[in-house]
């Protein structure tokens, strides 16, 4: 009895104490980042609040209270909602490509009437958290069994291959390198992990049927942007010459040639980035990337005193989620990677990739809250 | 913690390590890619940005002036009125326009061209509506801006010619840049860069052009100016300033304008040129923004030719004008003196060959002052077959008969100085006796510009000095040209004033070919010599009918002899010389002479006032 209400105690925190836990520096951290994103709308639309810097502050208020939320609520609650979430967003998925089957075009959100909900997006999170939930349940032993991966590449092929068929290649590849960025943080053993990868290969080629034309446009357009510099490579090249014209201490703020006078596509979504680049150079650039780290290291470091494996996997597999998004957009801008429309976090101008983020951002800081929680194997409320 | 649990975290925390250093990997990658693009390689992209953004917009210059001697316009640029419609500045285009008709009017084509011009371009580019507005509606639209959305008032300068018809023959015009035009040259690139095309439009196009600014701006990405950076002013073409006096030339001009004709007034010490006019003219302004294929055809399709400098360009006969030279070749070689004389029975024989005098009856005894004042063709005959061709030739090219001056407006005909060298480089023939006897009177192989006759009538008026013709007025140079330093011909005054008192004895002696054309007033007196050229050859079955030779008067006009004059003025201290030829246009006593005598008096009633109000040339 003693133990169980001592572990009870460590369990059950009242929400003063929650809100006294939560780390309010990562806070202010993620709202340094988003000032970031709104001093950049405001400079791209000409030194003008309006049209993106005012709504984007708005959502971020909005998606911050959320966040905050959803950290104060029992990561075991959490735990316990991960297969009918995944599900849900399954179902969704499923919704918005019928639509689209039945000649609505391709569309990526279901509209409820009072929000336009993205299914891919809520997929992102709620992949993970069934992952987890799925490692957490099982034993060592049959943790490092073949037969254990069999679930868990089933739960991530479900929305792959719908998400694909949207088409949204920039999610598909978030999803499919989380997904198996947890799988591997779960122990599975290394060679069965190499091995899978050797099988993704010919899986890949498989995948490259699925694409639009568009879509293979872009990834050869990647591996030579030059050849077609007034077609598809066009972006790559102004996103380059801005950047590079940025130098170390920028061009200034709204002073950016490249992207006040139009050269630059997508200035205030994807290529946001190279925006910051020109107007405040290399020393901009670098900043934003150290804010980014901070959460990033923040979130490894904290998973590693996480006493249930379903939190350290969530954890992981959040922060695992950002640093693609990041990496990818910021390698995409540079030229390293094809453009395939994966936003900067909390700086591109948008609504459904910073409600995600910051869901992301709130189970993190949901899961440090109630790192001390042990949750049986069984489960939370087996 | 169970054991389950510390096998799990620690598995974890070792695959997180792992991945927190595919992490930091891939990081770095990004890093060095930035260092890479913004410090590396910064110059070169910085170099692509400005490329992107700056635009180099040239600047044209506004085209020099041609003036005449006076500084009156012949050519100028004028501020043109213009009105331009900004389509993504109105509300809706149509109604714009339909607006803007309060003021301008716009025709259904126009209309069209316009709404079919704005969905083509880009909706922030001017599409012109209307120009060349007179002030007062281009005022009426600035006032009326505010009801006039997206409508632009432009001012800009397009070539005018204030003269229209008079002069353009040797301003000539401009129009659009052609591709075989373009030299690399980025000027000649502006679409509405117009160049010389003809005339002294053409040949000074370098002077007149002046030279381009430009103006560099920043533009967006669609083009769009932004700002301006920097700009270095134009700067306007030279003026080309002619000798020739617009007075003058309209005179002459009118005096003609219901023939074909060319009329040329020359300075005898100067060789300034005061007059040149070919009639029928055409209008330089037609030739601005493209002459319409209707104007075109009719003004090529004309027989009086009126695209033609006939005084620079046509070569004609000289007929009896040429009897000048033909006479002073013979005193100078000294087959005849001034007592010499010869009987004119209306006919020339050699073997069976006849050549006819003009006149019927024939002239009885005359000696050369006679014979140039009477025109004996006989005499004439006679004398040159005494002379022989390679003389006459001599003597003509000591007049400029047969030369090109290069005087500076374009296709200057160089007319045919025959002689025996020329005639077997042309024809493979020797020359004959027969040929001398038909340029003993200005006709055969000889034939001569209106110009060459007005130099040719100047060097014998002036003592036989060699005086050039000349166009321009060179404003480097001291315009007052020292006579005494113009070369002689080296020809004696004695053999000249025989000749010369036959030209003045052509208006005033009573037999004279030109006495009833004569001024009939004291206050001057004219030497100078009439010339009938035959267009088709009078066949012996012609002059032995019936009814003789045809007259003139009933032939067609394209049949019609060719009437001709020379003339200089005032006789006692002579000044100017003119030429006059009218195409087609009968006897050359009876026709061209009057026009000299009247473009004479013009000329010299203009200089008497000029030198009345202090304003001597």
């Amino acid at each position: 009895m003693q133990t169980s209400a001592r572990i009870g105690s460590r369990n059950n925190k009242d929400i003063r104490q929650k809100l006294k836990d939560l780390n309010w520096f990562i806070v202010l951290v993620i709202v340094l980042i988003a000032g970031f994103g709104f001093a950049m709308l405001y400079s791209v639309a000409g030194g003008s609040f309006d049209p993106w810097a005012k709504n984007q502050f708005i959502r971020f208020l909005l998606g911050l209270g959320l966040m905050v939320t959803i950290a104060v609520i029992d990561i075991r609650i959490w735990m316990f909602l991960a297969y009918p979430l995944y599900f849900a967003a399954l179902g969704m998925l499923g919704v918005v490509d019928v639509m689209g089957e039945m000649g609505k075009g391709s569309q990526r959100w279901l509209d409820l009437g009072f929000i336009n909900l993205q299914p891919s997006e809520f997929m992102k999170i709620a992949l993970v958290m069934a992952l987890a939930r799925y490692f957490h349940c099982l034993s060592d032993e049959e943790t490092v069994q073949l037969k254990s991966l069999i679930k868990p590449i089933i739960l991530i092929i479900l929305p792959v291959v719908l998400v694909l068929r949207q088409p949204d290649l920039g999610t598909t590849i978030l999803i499919v390198a989380g997904g198996i960025a947890l799988i591997f943080a779960a122990g599975v053993r290394m060679w069965l992990f190499v091995l899978s990868f050797i099988a993704l290969i010919p899986a890949a080629f498989g995948a490259w049927q699925f694409l639009k034309p568009y879509q293979k446009q872009r990834v050869l357009t990647f591996l030579d942007p030059e050849k077609d510099p007034l077609g598809a490579g066009y972006h790559i090249i102004q996103s380059k010459i801005a950047l590079g014209s940025g130098g170390i201490y920028g061009k200034g703020f709204i002073q950016g040639t490249q992207s006040q006078l139009n050269f630059l596509p997508e200035k205030h979504t994807d290529f946001i980035f190279t925006v910051i680049a020109e107007e405040l150079g290399l020393v901009g650039g670098l900043s934003l990337l150290g804010l980014y780290f901070i959460i990033l290291g923040y979130g490894m470091i904290v998973s590693l005193s996480v006493k249930s494996q379903f939190g350290r996997l969530l954890i992981l597999g959040m922060v695992v989620t950002f640093f693609l998004y990041l990496f990818i957009n910021i390698a995409m801008v540079m030229g390293l990677l094809p453009v395939v429309g994966v936003p900067l976090p909390l700086v591109s101008y948008g609504g459904s990739a910073m409600l995600t983020l910051l869901v992301g951002f709130g189970l993190i800081l949901s899961t440090a809250i109630h790192k001390e929680t042990a949750i049986p194997r069984g489960g939370a409320f087996a | 913690m169970k054991p389950s649990d510390k096998n799990k975290l620690k598995s974890y925390t070792r695959r997180a390590t792992l991945i927190s250093g595919g992490m930091l990997l891939l990081s770095s990658a990004l890093v060095g890619r930035m260092y890479y693009l913004q410090v590396t390689s910064r110059n070169q992209y910085e170099l692509l940005a400005e490329r992107n953004r700056i635009s180099m917009r040239l600047l044209a210059p506004t085209r020099g002036d041609v003036l005449d001697r006076y500084g009156r316009a012949i050519a100028t640029s004028t501020t043109d009125y213009r009105v331009n419609v900004i389509p993504e500045e109105t509300e809706e285009l149509e109604e714009t326009l339909e607006a803007l008709k309060q003021y301008i009017p716009i025709s259904e084509n126009n209309n069209k061209r316009i709404m079919k011009a704005a969905k083509k371009q880009r909706s922030f580019l001017p599409i012109s509506v209307a120009n060349n507005l007179d002030w007062e509606t281009f005022s009426n639209v600035n006032v009326n801006m505010p009801d006039l959305p997206g409508i632009q008032p432009d001012v800009g300068t397009s070539r005018f010619y204030p003269e229209k018809e008079l002069g353009a023959h040797l301003v000539g015009y401009v129009g659009s840049v052609s591709e075989e035009e373009l030299t690399g040259e980025p000027l000649l690139e502006l679409p509405e860069f117009k160049i010389g095309k003809n005339g002294i439009e053409k040949v000074l196009d370098e002077k007149l052009r002046g030279s381009a600014g430009n103006s560099k701006v920043e533009v967006n990405v669609l083009g769009r100016v932004i700002r301006e950076l920097s700009r270095q002013d134009s700067v306007p073409g030279e003026a080309a300033r002619l000798t020739i006096d617009l007075e003058i030339q309209k005179f002459a001009a009118t005096r003609t304008q219901h023939e074909s004709a060319a009329v040329t007034v020359m300075d005898i010490h100067t060789g300034e040129l005061l007059a040149v006019t070919s009639t029928p003219s055409f209008d330089p302004n037609d030739f601005n923004n493209g002459i319409s294929q209707v104007k075109w055809d009719k003004l090529r399709g004309d027989i009086r030719k009126p695209l033609i400098n006939k005084a620079v360009s046509g070569q004609y006969s000289p007929g009896s004008t040429f009897k000048m030279i033909v006479a002073l070749a013979g005193l100078e070689a000294g087959v005849i003196t001034v007592e010499d004389t010869k009987i004119c029975n209306s006919q020339f024989r050699i073997g069976k060959n006849i050549w006819h005098c003009w006149s019927k009856g024939g002239h009885g005894k005359l000696n050369v002052i006679q014979a140039l004042a009477q025109s004996c063709d006989v005499y004439f005959y006679d004398l040159a077959r005494k002379v022989g061709i390679e003389k006459i030739h001599e003597m003509s090219a000591r007049f400029g008969l047969g030369e090109r001056f290069n005087i500076g407006i374009m296709s200057e005909a160089r007319g045919i100085n025959p002689n025996d060298d020329w005639k077997f480089g042309r024809t493979g023939e020797h020359w004959y006796g027969g040929d001398t006897v038909n340029v003993g009177i200005g006709q055969g192989f000889v034939s001569t510009t209106p110009l060459q006759l007005a130099v040719m009538t100047a060097r014998l008026a002036n003592g036989g000095k060699a005086v050039v013709p000349k166009i321009f007025i060179d404003d480097d140079n001291d315009n007052d040209i020292d006579i005494e330093e113009v070369e002689g011909l080296g020809i004696s005054q004695e053999n000249l004033d025989i000749v010369l008192q036959g030209m003045i004895d052509v208006y005033n002696h009573p037999r004279g070919t030109a006495f009833r054309y004569r001024l009939r007033k004291d206050d001057y007196q004219f030497g100078g010599k009439s010339g009938t050229t035959q267009v088709t050859r009078i066949s012996t079955a012609e002059r032995n009918s019936e009814g003789g030779v045809i007259k003139n008067e009933e032939k067609d006009w394209i049949g019609r002899d060719h009437a001709l004059f020379v003339g200089y003025g005032p006789v006692e201290n002579p000044k100017y010389a003119v030429s006059v030829l009218v195409e087609h246009g009968g006897g050359g006593g009876s026709v061209a002479s009057p026009i000299a005598r009247d473009v004479l008096e013009f000329v010299l009633e203009r200089d008497k006032s000029n030198e009345n109000i202090g304003q001597s040339v």
